[in-house]
């Protein structure tokens, strides 16, 4: 029997359960995951900006080399304007559409919906691909460029707004629906005018939206690399940059100069990012009652026209792409062939770079959401004094800061290293899957985090005191709650793996030719119509992966309605 | 019944002085919690007898759910010893003591049955399958839910859910079970049914029951003891009629029932205070000596009222200032040179008054009634 009297020997040391001890297992492994894939890559991409050729240290010269080329600062000055011109276009457009979508009552709300997502299934070629069907060289609407070219500036412009369209939506979507329906009643009760109303109630309480969406697209302009690959001709632009002093001059300390300078907006954006975060939350308190537009003519008229015209032209550009692909030979001869289906004809890979590109995808998914969830659940659930828990948490936001390209050269610089004994991954399907897991982190790890706080935070206290371990309660209760989040969170990492250039365009070996890559040797080698066939390609899996995600969400559904409120 | 073990065991009273013996069934001691330079729980001792039902009160932040986690385990203490059924448990993980929780929020897993729900920790070798099942049956009886036995949790109302959790709660026969605000969530009506069963049940089946409210009135209501907390420290410790007839701590006078405060001092001869002018009698002021400076409390049940034309003993006039109505009872907001106080009178006897705002009346404070304390004892 415990003596109650015996002296008390100091601070209570608690014995760790064997819970608490596997928790804290999945921190460390998390920890050396993310150190090993993304901190060191990272580091010696730093490091590497200060060497020259010979590894010796140079302090700051590749930087003064940088400065004074005018050729790279021009680069980086037009990345600069084409993705602020971009911004400028793309945000409006974005916010009339989620306007219509959330606070208008025109019809075919379920269409538009479902259509501003389209974009995020193609790689970015895509749209580039299309706008040359339209006004290259030989383009059907070649006379509207009016002597202008298409291969430039117009042409980077055009395609990224297709391509952002739907990211600025969604974030807009959001921050428009998340209204109190009160304080609409107050304002017109208060006889507000209709403009006025939108000035004071609609506009502050999207403001951080806007902000935010302004950001995500200037970054994705800034850091996307098909595009101006595509259809940037001599216009060159960070991102071509450092795919030219890698790739051409094989140049790896400027390459990572440029890689670095590529950091820096997408960094600052972030940081906006972050912050504009902090500020919306609780915009909506507990007692707020969701708005419902009442159906008016005078706004649900031109919502739905707008929304259309918008719609249409996504189809379009989406359209062109599929029908420049069944044609023999544009624009000269419109007869209907598959030939362009026959990749072997147009690169040695052939359909091999598709099969390999589902093969890594896959992986991609399947490990990448077992990861990311595991490590999430730790850290919400895990034990909170863990040390490691900070810089865990800390290391899976960066990926969302890192450019593609940026982590690809990393990946060469780091991987590649002599004596890396990691490097027996170079140039094989692993390097690419690693690669992946770890550029789209963030947006998995954030989707699984909001799905775990979801759940009531005693479910592992209760299943303590009942002498339940905790993997147990997490394959019995967490998993099957959270599976339509662990879905979301796979099709997600398939989808971004199977469109993704950036990342993988420095990593891909001869056997491991993904379809993406496929697309720009393509398009290199002149066969357009070949690069746009694969890219349907790429778009049709991309697509059906979703489709499968929805019916299983839809048969989840009719399973758990039982217990789903 | 444990109500005689209960009465004496105070603060620091009734153990450790024969270890083995004089030991509750919970003993806790010293027990502390810092979070960086807050305090949460400041070295409280306690102990608690085997079947005892013991509330915790107190306002929130007073550290009453910090105490009760570190009886579960699920938060340490840094400091302090905890030992359970003769068991120092003060390390161990919650998974390693012997005890059952129910959550404010039920806690209840929602892909799962009420039966599988309940059955949650009945598993390994000593309890088969025809065993669980049994036991599954025999809690679902208790708490009167055996035709929902299929059903999920969001097909069941809040205090349905609540039985659930409870059921899982008590279904290996845990030593203690630990409620932590159980009532919180559920609307008044259910509130008072589901502590009473709650307390039925506890009797029934003789399981020490720590509960964590900010409710007084629930922790009254069902109660052997209570202990009444505030700022990370014990106030005082008794049953629910020492706890509100005899609040030890100007704390638990204000915190417990319904009073008016005022600051006072000592008067001559020996038992009276003197306030705003008025000279009171108090039993509580007669050990204390002329001149200290005091702070008493009066419940507005301790307060007569008289017509102006009545003589009594120790009454003051005052003028009254509102009237609320409130079923059973008067309440009439009183004033005396700048002393504001309560009083409660039947509604039969409030005919009996002027009770019109600026009327005038006598007062008298029951002296056996008046609380004192000593100003920052």
């Amino acid at each position: 029997m415990a003596d109650i009297t015996a002296p008390l020997q100091g601070t209570v040391r608690v014995k760790a359960s064997p819970d608490e001890t596997a928790l804290r297992a999945l921190h460390i492994l998390g920890f050396l995951f993310l150190a090993l894939a993304l901190a060191l890559p990272l580091s010696s991409l730093l490091l590497r900006a200060f060497q020259d050729q010979q590894g010796d240290f140079v302090g700051l010269r590749n930087f003064a080399i940088y400065v004074t080329t005018p050729s790279l600062i021009q680069s980086a000055w037009n990345s600069i304007w084409t993705a602020a011109l971009t911004t400028l276009v793309v945000v409006p457009l974005a916010f009339a559409y989620a306007y219509g979508l959330t606070r208008s009552n025109m019809p075919g709300k379920w269409f538009f919906r479902a259509v501003m997502f389209l974009p995020i299934f193609a790689p970015s070629l895509l749209p580039a691909l299309s706008l040359i069907y339209l006004f290259g060289n030989q383009g059907m609407l070649r006379w509207i460029m009016d002597g202008g070219s298409i291969y430039g500036p117009w042409g980077i412009i055009g395609a990224q707004i297709f391509y952002c369209f739907p990211a600025a939506t969604i974030i807009l979507a959001v921050a428009l629906s998340t209204a109190d329906g009160r304080l609409y009643e107050a304002a017109e009760a208060l006889k507000a005018s209709r403009f006025r109303i939108f000035l004071t109630v609609t506009l502050p309480g999207a403001v951080y939206g806007l902000v935010s969406a302004a950001v995500v697209v200037f970054t994705l302009v800034v850091t996307d690399f098909g595009i101006p690959k595509v259809i940037g001709g001599q216009f060159n632009v960070l991102a071509t940059d450092v795919y030219k002093q890698v790739v051409g001059r094989q140049d790896l300390n400027m390459g990572a100069v440029v890689g670095m300078v590529l950091l820096v907006p997408a960094i600052l954006a972030f940081l906006l990012d972050r912050w504009a975060l902090t500020k919306k939350s609780a915009t909506l308190s507990g007692r707020a009652v969701p708005y419902r537009p009442k159906p008016r003519a005078a706004r649900d008229h031109p919502a739905f026209l707008l929304c259309l015209t918008i719609a249409l032209t996504l189809i379009g550009i989406v359209g062109v792409a599929v029908w420049g692909s069944l044609i023999r030979f544009w624009p000269y001869n419109l007869a209907l062939t598959l030939d362009n289906y026959d990749f072997s004809r147009f690169d040695t890979a052939g359909w091999q770079a598709v099969w390999l590109s589902i093969k890594f995808s896959l992986m991609t998914a399947v490990l990448g959401t077992a990861l990311v969830f595991i490590i999430a659940y730790s850290l919400e659930r895990g034990p909170r004094s863990g040390f490691l828990a900070g810089p865990l948490r800390f290391l899976a936001t960066i990926p969302l800061a890192v450019p593609g390209l940026v982590l690809g050269l990393a990946y060469i610089i780091f991987f590649n290293a002599p004596g890396n004994p990691l490097g027996i991954i170079y140039g094989t399907l692993a390097i690419l899957v690693l690669n992946s897991m770890v550029h789209f982190y963030t947006v998995c790890h954030l989707t699984a985090v909001t799905a775990i706080r979801q759940l009531d935070p005693e479910f592992e206290a209760v299943s303590a005191s009942l002498h339940v371990p905790v993997w147990r309660t997490f394959s019995r209760v967490t998993i099957p709650i959270c599976l339509p989040a662990i879905l979301e969170i796979a099709v997600y990492l398939f989808v971004s793996a199977m469109t993704t250039v950036s990342a993988v365009i420095f990593l891909y070996g001869p056997d491991t030719k993904p379809a993406s890559v496929s697309v720009v040797h393509m398009d290199e080698a002149g066969q357009a119509s070949a690069a746009a066939a694969m890219a349907c390609v790429i778009l049709a899996i991309s697509l059906s992966a979703k489709l499968l995600q929805l019916f299983m969400n839809g048969v989840l559904g009719r399973f758990t309605s039982a217990w789903r409120r | 019944m444990p109500m005689g073990v209960a009465l004496d065991a105070g603060v620091n009273a009734g153990v450790g002085a024969d270890p083995g013996t004089g030991q509750g069934y919970l003993a806790i001691r010293d027990v502390g919690k810092q979070f960086g330079s807050f305090v949460a729980l400041d070295r409280v001792s306690l102990d608690i007898t085997s079947g005892e039902f013991v509330s915790f009160l107190g306002p929130s932040g007073c550290g009453k759910t910090t105490l009760l986690r570190a009886i579960a385990g699920l938060d340490p203490p840094t400091v302090g010893r905890i030992i359970q059924a003769g068991r120092d448990i003060t390390a161990l993980p919650p998974s390693e003591r012997d005890f059952g929780i129910v959550f404010q929020s039920y806690a209840l897993f929602p892909n799962l049955t009420v039966a599988e729900n309940i059955g949650y920790g009945l598993r390994g070798t000593a309890w088969p399958k025809a065993r669980r099942q049994q036991r599954v049956t025999e809690l679902l009886e208790l708490i009167g839910l055996l035709d929902q036995i299929a059903k999920y949790p969001a097909q069941l109302s809040g205090g349905q859910q609540q039985r659930v959790a409870l059921a899982r709660a008590l279904a290996s026969e845990p030593g203690l079970l630990l409620l932590d605000e159980p009532l919180s969530a559920l609307d008044a009506i259910v509130r008072l049914h589901l502590r009473q069963e709650i307390r039925a049940l506890q009797q029934r089946l003789g399981v020490t029951t720590i509960m964590v409210t900010h409710d007084q009135e629930e922790a009254l209501s069902v109660s052997d003891r209570i202990v009444v907390m505030s700022q990370g420290r014990i106030e005082q410790i008794g049953t629910p009629e020492e706890i509100y007839g005899a609040p030890a701590t100007p704390f638990v006078a204000s915190f417990v029932g319904r009073s008016a405060h005022f600051s006072a001092k000592i008067h001559t001869p020996a038992g009276q205070i003197t306030s705003h002018g008025l000279v009171l009698p108090a039993m509580a002021a007669a050990p204390l000596l002329y001149g200290e400076e005091v702070e008493a409390f009066i419940r507005p049940e301790d307060v007569e009222l008289f017509p102006l034309s009545a003589q009594s003993a120790g009454s003051f006039e005052a003028r009254i200032t509102g009237l609320e109505f409130l079923g059973p009872v008067c309440r009439v907001s009183l004033e005396a040179n700048g002393l504001r106080f309560e009083a409660d009178i039947a509604p039969s006897e409030a005919a009996a008054f002027d009770t019109s705002p600026g009327a005038r009346l006598l007062a008298r404070f029951r002296p056996e009634r008046l609380m004192v304390f000593r100003s920052n004892g």
